[in-house]
C-alpha cells in the first residue's frame, strides 16, 4: 500500500494540501504517493502561473507520462502564489518524492478554501483501502 | 473486468503484480514495474511480452497460397517456405482492414497473425473474399504468444531452443520441439530489437514463459507490458492499427507502399490503390518531433502556417531518446523532411518538424 503522509489533507482526486507552516492562509499542494504511482513515469508537468485563481476541484495543471496525460485538480479554492519551477527540468521529482520535493503549487486560500471538506490522512488511508480492494 | 477474455498467462501476470487493463476485449498487463524500466529492459537486456491476445488464422488446402495472396497487398510468391511477410489486408476501397504478419509454411499452408481487436472482422473479411480450394480456420483460442525482444534475446533463445534456432535470420519461422510439445519460433517483433515471437499451444504457454524467466535470470530478463510495447514500437516508427492506420487510410498514405505489390495480377483493393497512385496520394503518415515543451498525442491537430492541416495519430515522450515524437497524417505537399509544423497540445501551439523514422537506431 502506498504511503500516506499523516500531516496533510487529501482529496478524492489524490491531491494533498499541507498548511504552510510559514504563512497563515496558504497551503502547499501536491499529489499523493498513490497518485504518483498511478500516473506512471512522469516526464512532463505543466503548472499554472503565479496569480492564477482556481475553484476547489478545478484542474490547475497536467502531468504526462509516456503513455498518458492526466489533469491535476486543485483540492482548495484560492490564488497561486508560487509554483515549483524545479518540476520543469525534473518532473520525476513527483514520482521520487511526492510529499516533499515533488510539491506543485502554493495557494493562498480564498475564505476557508474548502480545506474542511478534505479527508484527513486516516480517512484517506481508508479511502485507498477501498479503492485497492 | 469479468466479461473480458484472459490469456493463458493471466495467473502469471497476477503473480508479477501487473496492472491489468481492458484491451481489445482482453484483460491485459499494461505495466509491471514501470513503463520506462520495462522499455529500457527491452533496449538493454531482454523483455518478455504476453501477446497471446493476437489472433491466428490458418489457411490450408491446395490453393492456400493463392487464396491468401489474393487477400493481401504484399506477395507471397516473393518469399520461400519458412519465411514471413509484413502486409496489409485491404478492403475493396483500398483502406486498411488490418496489418498482418503472414507466414508461408508451405504453398498449401499459410499461418497468419492478426491484431487482437480485428480478429472477428478479419476472419469474416477473409472468408468473404477467399476464392479457391482452401480452408480458413480461426485458431486464435488455440495459441498463446510470447514475444522475446532485446539485445540479449538471442542468448536467451539459445538457452531454450539451441544456437541454431537463435541464429535464425529475421522474418523466418520454424517449428521447435519443446518439452513434449511443438512451438513455432518466428524471428519477428515489434520493437526493433533482436529476438522473436513464440507461438505455443495455449496450455503450454505458461511453461514456456516460466522457462524463459528462469533461463534468463542472469540476463536481466523481465516482463514488459502494453505501455512499453507501444513506446518501443513508436520509437521504430511502426504503425499501430486503430491509431495510425484504419478503415480511413490506405497503405500508400501510411507509408506502407513497400508492402503493396501493384504488379500482382489481382488482390482485394488493387483497383482502388492503382487509382489513388495515379491520382496522386493526398496525405502521408510522417514522423514528427515536437521541438518545444510538449508531447504529441493521438488526435491532436497539426498546423502549418497557422492553418490546421492534419492530425497526430500516435505520440509519446521517447524513453530512449527523450525526444517528443509522433506520427502524423498530413498533406503530401508538407511531408518533406524539415517542414515546420505546429501541434496543438490542448490549446497550446508547439513547434514541430517533419523528421525521419525510425526515431531510434540501435548503436
Amino acid at each position: 500500500m502506498s504511503s500516506v503522509d499523516p500531516d496533510r489533507f487529501y482529496s478524492k482526486e489524490h491531491e494533498w494540501a499541507l498548511p504552510d507552516p510559514d504563512e497563515d492562509g496558504v497551503v502547499i499542494i501536491g499529489v499523493s504517493e498513490y497518485a504518483a504511482e498511478q500516473l506512471g513515469d512522469i516526464v512532463m508537468v505543466e503548472l499554472p502561473a503565479v496569480g492564477d485563481a482556481f475553484e476547489q476541484d478545478e484542474p490547475f495543471g497536467t502531468v504526462e507520462s509516456p503513455k498518458s496525460v492526466s489533469e491535476v485538480f486543485s483540492p482548495v479554492a484560492g490564488e497561486v502564489i508560487a509554483v515549483n519551477d524545479a518540476l520543469e527540468d525534473a518532473p520525476e521529482l513527483v514520482n521520487d518524492s511526492p510529499y516533499t520535493d515533488g510539491w506543485m503549487v502554493k495557494i493562498r486560500l480564498s475564505d476557508d478554501g474548502g480545506l474542511d471538506s478534505l479527508m484527513s490522512a486516516a480517512d484517506y488511508e481508508a479511502f485507498l483501502e477501498d479503492l485497492e480492494g | 473486468m469479468s466479461d473480458l477474455l484472459r490469456t493463458p498467462l493471466f495467473d502469471i501476470h497476477r503473480r508479477l503484480g501487473a496492472r491489468m487493463v481492458p484491451f481489445a476485449g482482453f484483460e491485459m498487463p499494461v505495466q509491471y514495474d514501470g513503463l520506462v524500466a520495462e522499455h529500457t529492459r527491452t533496449r538493454t537486456s531482454v523483455g518478455l511480452f504476453d501477446v497471446s491476445h493476437m489472433g491466428e488464422v490458418r489457411v490450408a488446402g491446395p490453393d492456400a497460397l493463392d487464396v491468401v495472396n489474393r487477400l493481401i497487398t504484399n506477395d507471397l510468391n516473393r518469399i520461400a517456405d519458412g519465411r514471413a511477410l509484413y502486409t496489409c489486408l485491404c478492403a475493396e476501397d483500398g483502406t486498411i482492414v488490418d496489418d498482418l504478419i503472414v507466414y508461408r509454411l508451405s504453398p498449401q499452408e499459410i499461418f497468419i497473425c492478426v491484431n487482437a481487436g480485428n480478429r472477428a472482422g478479419d476472419f469474416a473479411h477473409m472468408k468473404a473474399h477467399a476464392r479457391g480450394e482452401a480452408t480458413l480456420t480461426d485458431e486464435g483460442d488455440a495459441w498463446g504468444q510470447i514475444a522475446v525482444q532485446g539485445p540479449k534475446a538471442p542468448e536467451l533463445i539459445t538457452r531454450l531452443f539451441g544456437a541454431e534456432v537463435a541464429a535464425q535470420k529475421p522474418f523466418r519461422i520454424q517449428p521447435v520441439a519443446f518439452r513434449g510439445t511443438t512451438v513455432l519460433f518466428a524471428s519477428t517483433g515489434y520493437t526493433g530489437e533482436p529476438g522473436g515471437e513464440i507461438y505455443a499451444p495455449a496450455d503450454s504457454t505458461p511453461a514456456v514463459w516460466e522457462a524463459l524467466e528462469e533461463a534468463g535470470q542472469d540476463l536481466g530478463v523481465g516482463p514488459v507490458g502494453l505501455g512499453a510495447r507501444d513506446t518501443l514500437r513508436l520509437e521504430m516508427g511502426y504503425c499501430l492499427y486503430g491509431n495510425d492506420i484504419d478503415r480511413a487510410t490506405s497503405p500508400l498514405e501510411a507509408g506502407l507502399g513497400w508492402v503493396v505489390r501493384l504488379d500482382k495480377p489481382e488482390f482485394v483493393g488493387r483497383d482502388a490503390l492503382i487509382a489513388q497512385r495515379d491520382a496522386g496520394i493526398p496525405r502521408k503518415l510522417v514522423g514528427i518531433e515536437v521541438t518545444e515543451r510538449g508531447i504529441p498525442r493521438h488526435g491532436y491537430p497539426v498546423l502549418h502556417a497557422g492553418k490546421e492541416v492534419g492530425v497526430v495519430t500516435s505520440g509519446t515522450s521517447s524513453p530512449t531518446t527523450g525526444r517528443s515524437i509522433g506520427l502524423a497524417l498530413i498533406p503530401t505537399s508538407l511531408s518533406e523532411l524539415g517542414t515546420p509544423l505546429a501541434v496543438d497540445c490542448r490549446g497550446k501551439l508547439r513547434a514541430a518538424t517533419v523528421v525521419s523514422t525510425p526515431f531510434y537506431t540501435r548503436a
